[in-house]
């Protein structure tokens, strides 16, 4: 199924095909990711949506190699970085090609930064273990680098230690940090999650512009449907470690053909609602230990069968009313179409 | 070891279910809310979840049980000198030998677990009152009484309990109270510490707050409020440290500055025994062996009411 | 930093200030009036003698005063005379101080490389053999006292397999092994468990990931940014150990019969011979006074967290 999904944009970066990873907990086995595949071409932004739980996470800890493992642990499935497997690469090899050519931003820069070193001696070790670099020389560039992300008074900042910046300013470190030695590739894990609403914003916008102008992949990872329309050109939906629904972006926005992702848009507050009720989906995630028979979803689905109990819907193509394939999207929902069109 | 043995002999094994007989309709009568049943249930439940701290508790009831029964436990009267049996192997009469005065071993450590507990228990439960009313005065009432008694406590901190417990003791001269007095001084610095800065966390909480406006007077808010919630650590280290107390109330026995030395006590049996190593070992194997089980057990315990009561902490 | 270090100097003198007041308290009711057992005994002294002598000691000046002097002569180095050789107390624990601090010195190193060592490869190797039998070992040790340790280390390697003399000689290197290893092993069993547990927590945090990330070798990761994150906690750890490491040294002295200040306290309360054993605790406070300005340091030096609050 991932074979028809390489983006219109060429061949793609990254492709991730059928990835499982599970946790072994004391007690079961948590099956996090169940299969999930995506592809992200040069200059693309692909959207990872999700709940956490729903797995969006540990696949980019499993592509970017820093799954706790164990108790996590990979077992199926490849991650192809320009048709390279990462999986089955040798570690060194695999090294080289961490934060040189597929880079990643976390979520906290407070705890994602080393609170011992100052940002400047950090942001130098990319220099230093990739190129080689003196401790001067990539002093000199951290400092460039964080002028690159708009901190002020950077010069005078750079042997300051990460507790002494404000939550923005730690995360542009993050970004300046990603960005080093131009990556192909950013994975960027809910970026401005831990931030405030206005910071967030500039965040985004400090991100976007850097990856047009470097022309990299971005996948994104949100839970917030807000952050995605703005920057993403494709969405990936995840529920309980499956992707449940692929669409372009505003397709999807549109009109979605799953019920999760239909609920998830429903749950936005908007202006126009004022007065109504704000519409939540019913019950929780599942727990990763006993995911729901058939489709994971069934329990909490409006819409939900006694097929959706008995037999797990699988990723397919989703056509126009008039019987057309509709490029780029899939749906794992065995009611797509009366969702999408009903 | 000694500790769990004494537990089973025919003796003690008649008293044990009589004084739980005793016991179980005064706490049932109390009749609590049932919420807070429930909250001692879980504590129990993480108690209980921590196997080592089992273990230490077996010891700990064991060590009080024997001090407690020692006069039917001991085989012979700890002080009665023997001068034709002096410094016997083990025998069928002296289950561990004699010692230099003819005097039964097993029997002096039986009754050396009445020191152990006297000593941990009371000077730790000093240490206790003192560091935790001076440390609910300094984080409740703060400035001028914060600093006051934060630099105090700097002052008994800079004493290593030993050393500070022997300047005592030699200004007071030996003795059982003098030992629990010198522990209990340079202890509750620690101790005080810890509550303060609980105190200070929890004064700023909400409820306090909610307390204060409300009217409740400053003895109601530290005492109904406050130190309940503040309470944990201090118990926490209270526990592990009975251990400590009996280790160095020992220790300065061992070194001629804890009880006196016809006292049987296990620092002084430890003392007796330093001058027969690899000559005469059962004089100091037996008393070493109720130190570390007692010490152990108290570790264990401690071990098992920080799961219970502040699981964070793990 | 200046300002820190500042800051820490100043609570540390009036620490002192405290304390002394505390040993001199001690020395001024501790029986046996060392002015009156010079003059003989009680029966026999003749009062214009003892006057005299309490003139020349400046007892017969006002307390406040008597504990100006005291502290004048303390900053001298003076602490007065014992009782046994009339002797400098400082003369007669100066040699032996030096003792000490070998082995001291010896069983910190003991700590922090074997203690820290085990337990970080006992955090490397989590569930391993290694690791099992580390976490059984500590366990059961943290509940040994020292003079258990001693005598079981005295039995074992100098009665019954005669590898080292019973009475210590501070001067061969060679036997300060022993007693070190008695004097350390306690707190190496503690500092074990908490770099253990320090670091399985460190191996998770985030930074290490980024750390991944960024494409850090696995040797360097662990070596500059799990090492230097780990060791905070056990600096702090082995600063507040030195009390009991004081402590324990005086027990340790008196089993191996090491010709340290230990020794010294411990034959001095046998001889209740005070200006010995209160100037060993003096020394003893201040030794630890000091040392733990020096962790303090250390510790701001490791993490600017503390540093530049």
């Amino acid at each position: 199924m991932a074979k028809s999904e390489e983006s219109a944009a060429g061949a793609a970066l990254l492709q991730v095909d059928d990835l499982q990873v599970e946790f072994v907990t004391r007690d079961g086995v948590a099956r996090a990711v169940n299969g999930v595949s995506y592809s992200v071409g040069a200059g693309e932004t692909l959207a990872v949506l999700g709940e956490s739980g729903s797995g969006k996470s540990v696949t980019a800890q499993a592509v970017m190699g820093i799954l706790d493992m164990p108790p996590g642990r990979i077992t199926g499935g490849r991650v192809l970085y320009r048709g390279q497997d990462l999986l089955t690469m040798p570690e060194e090899q695999r090294r080289r090609i961490r934060g040189r050519k597929i880079a990643m931003i976390f979520q906290d820069a407070l705890s994602a930064l080393n609170p011992v070193f100052s940002v400047g001696w950090q942001l130098g070790e990319v220099f230093r273990v990739h190129e080689g670099m003196s401790k001067k020389d990539s002093l000199r560039r951290a400092v460039e680098l964080m002028d690159r992300v708009r901190i002020p008074a950077a010069a005078q900042r750079v042997n300051d230690y990460p507790h002494q910046f404000s939550g923005g300013m730690r995360q542009r470190i993050m970004i300046a940090m990603a960005l080093a030695l131009e990556p192909d590739l950013i994975i960027a894990d809910e970026p401005t999650t831990a931030l405030d609403v206005t910071v967030q914003a500039q965040v985004m916008d400090l991100l976007a512009e850097l990856q047009a102008e470097y022309n990299m992949g971005l996948i994104l990872i949100t839970h917030d449907l807000g952050v995605v329309a703005d920057v993403a050109d494709k969405i990936a939906v995840m529920y309980a470690g499956r992707i449940v629904e692929t669409a372009p972006v505003h397709e999807l926005y549109a009109g979605p053909a799953h019920p999760y992702t239909k609920g998830l848009l429903r749950s936005i507050p908007r202006l126009d609602q004022k007065g109504q009720d704000l519409y939540a989906i019913k019950g929780l995630p599942p727990s990763l230990l006993h995911i729901p028979d058939g489709c994971a979803f069934n329990p909490r689905c409006e819409r939900a069968a006694d097929r959706c109990r008995a037999e797990l819907p699988l990723l397919q193509a989703v056509l126009d009313e008039d019987g057309a394939d509709l490029p780029g999207r899939r749906s794992a929902c065995h009611f797509w179409k009366e969702t999408l069109h009903g | 070891m000694t500790d769990d043995k004494t537990t089973t002999t025919p003796v003690s094994g008649k008293v044990v279910p009589q004084q739980r007989k005793d016991r179980t309709p005064a706490a049932g009568s109390a009749e609590p809310a049932i919420k807070v049943v429930k909250e001692w249930q879980e504590v129990w439940h993480r108690f209980a979840a921590n196997k080592l701290a089992l273990v230490g508790l077996v010891l700990v009831v064991g060590l009080l049980l024997t001090a407690v029964f020692a006069p039917l436990i001991a085989p012979h009267d700890p002080l009665k000198q023997d001068l034709m049996n002096t410094l016997k192997p083990p025998s069928g009469e002296h289950l561990f030998g004699t010692d230099i005065l003819g005097r039964d071993q097993l029997s002096r450590v039986i009754y050396g677990s009445r020191i152990a507990v006297i000593v941990g228990v009371v000077s730790i439960v000093l240490t206790l009152l003192i560091g935790v009313v001076l440390g609910a005065i300094a984080g409740y009432y703060g400035r001028f009484y914060d600093t006051l008694t934060m630099r105090v406590a700097d002052v008994f901190f800079a004493f290593p309990l030993l050393i500070g417990a022997i300047i005592i003791i030699t200004v007071t001269g030996r003795g059982v109270w003098p030992v629990v007095l010198s522990l209990a001084i340079f202890g509750w610095a620690t101790v005080a510490r810890l509550l303060r800065s609980s105190v200070l966390s929890a004064r700023e909480m909400d409820y306090v707050h909610a307390a204060r406006a409300l009217g409740a007077g400053h003895a109601r808010v530290i005492l109904r409020h406050i130190l309940p919630n503040s309470i944990a650590p201090v118990v926490i280290y209270g526990t592990f440290n009975v251990g400590t107390a009996v280790v160095a109330e020992a220790s300065l026995s061992y070194l001629g500055v804890g009880v006196s030395p016809e006292v049987p006590e296990w620092g002084n049996m430890l003392a007796a025994g330093r001058g027969f190593i690899g000559v005469y070992d059962y004089m100091w194997t037996l008393p070493s062996l109720a130190v570390v089980l007692t010490s152990l057990g108290f570790i264990f315990v401690g071990d098992g009411v920080r799961d219970a009561l502040d699981p964070k902490l793990r | 930093m200046g300002r820190y270090l500042l800051r820490r100097l100043g609570q540390m003198i009036v620490v002192l200030l405290g304390a002394t007041l505390i040993l001199f308290a001690c020395l001024f009711v501790i029986p046996g009036d060392p002015v009156g057992s010079l003059a003989g005994s009680e029966r026999s002294r003749d009062p214009a003698v003892v006057e005299q002598l309490h003139k020349r000691y400046g007892l017969d000046k006002p307390l406040i005063v008597q504990y100006g002097t005291y502290v004048n002569k303390l900053v001298h180095g003076d602490m007065g005379e014992d009782y046994t050789q009339r002797r400098p107390v400082a003369e007669i624990l100066g040699p032996k101080l030096v003792n000490t601090s070998k082995l001291a010195i010896a069983a910190i190193v003991f700590d922090a490389v074997i203690g820290a060592g085990v337990g970080a490869l006992a955090a490397l190797k989590r569930y391993s053999l290694w690791d099992t039998v580390v976490t059984l070992i500590t366990t059961i040790l943290v509940g040994f006292p020292t003079f258990v340790i001693g005598m079981l280390m005295l039995n074992l390697f100098a009665v019954q397999l005669k590898w080292v003399p019973v009475i210590g000689d501070p001067s061969d290197p060679v036997q300060v092994v022993l007693p070190a290893i008695t004097l350390a092993i306690i707190d190496a069993a503690l500092v074990a468990r908490l770099m253990r547990g320090t670091m399985l927590e460190v191996l998770r945090a985030d930074y290490v990931k980024t750390a991944i990330a960024k494409g850090v070798p696995r040797r360097q990761v662990l070596l500059k940014h799990v090492m230097r994150n780990s060791v905070i906690p056990v600096v702090t750890y082995i600063g507040i150990s030195f009390g009991s490491l004081l402590g324990g040294a005086i027990i340790t002295e008196t089993i191996f019969n090491w010709d340290g200040i230990g020794m010294a306290m411990s034959t001095a309360i046998q001889q209740q011979n005070n200006p010995i054993v209160v100037g060993v605790a003096t020394w003893g406070v201040a030794i630890f006074v000091l040392l733990n300005l020096v962790v303090d340091l250390l510790y701001a030096m490791l993490d600017p967290r503390i540093r530049l609050s």
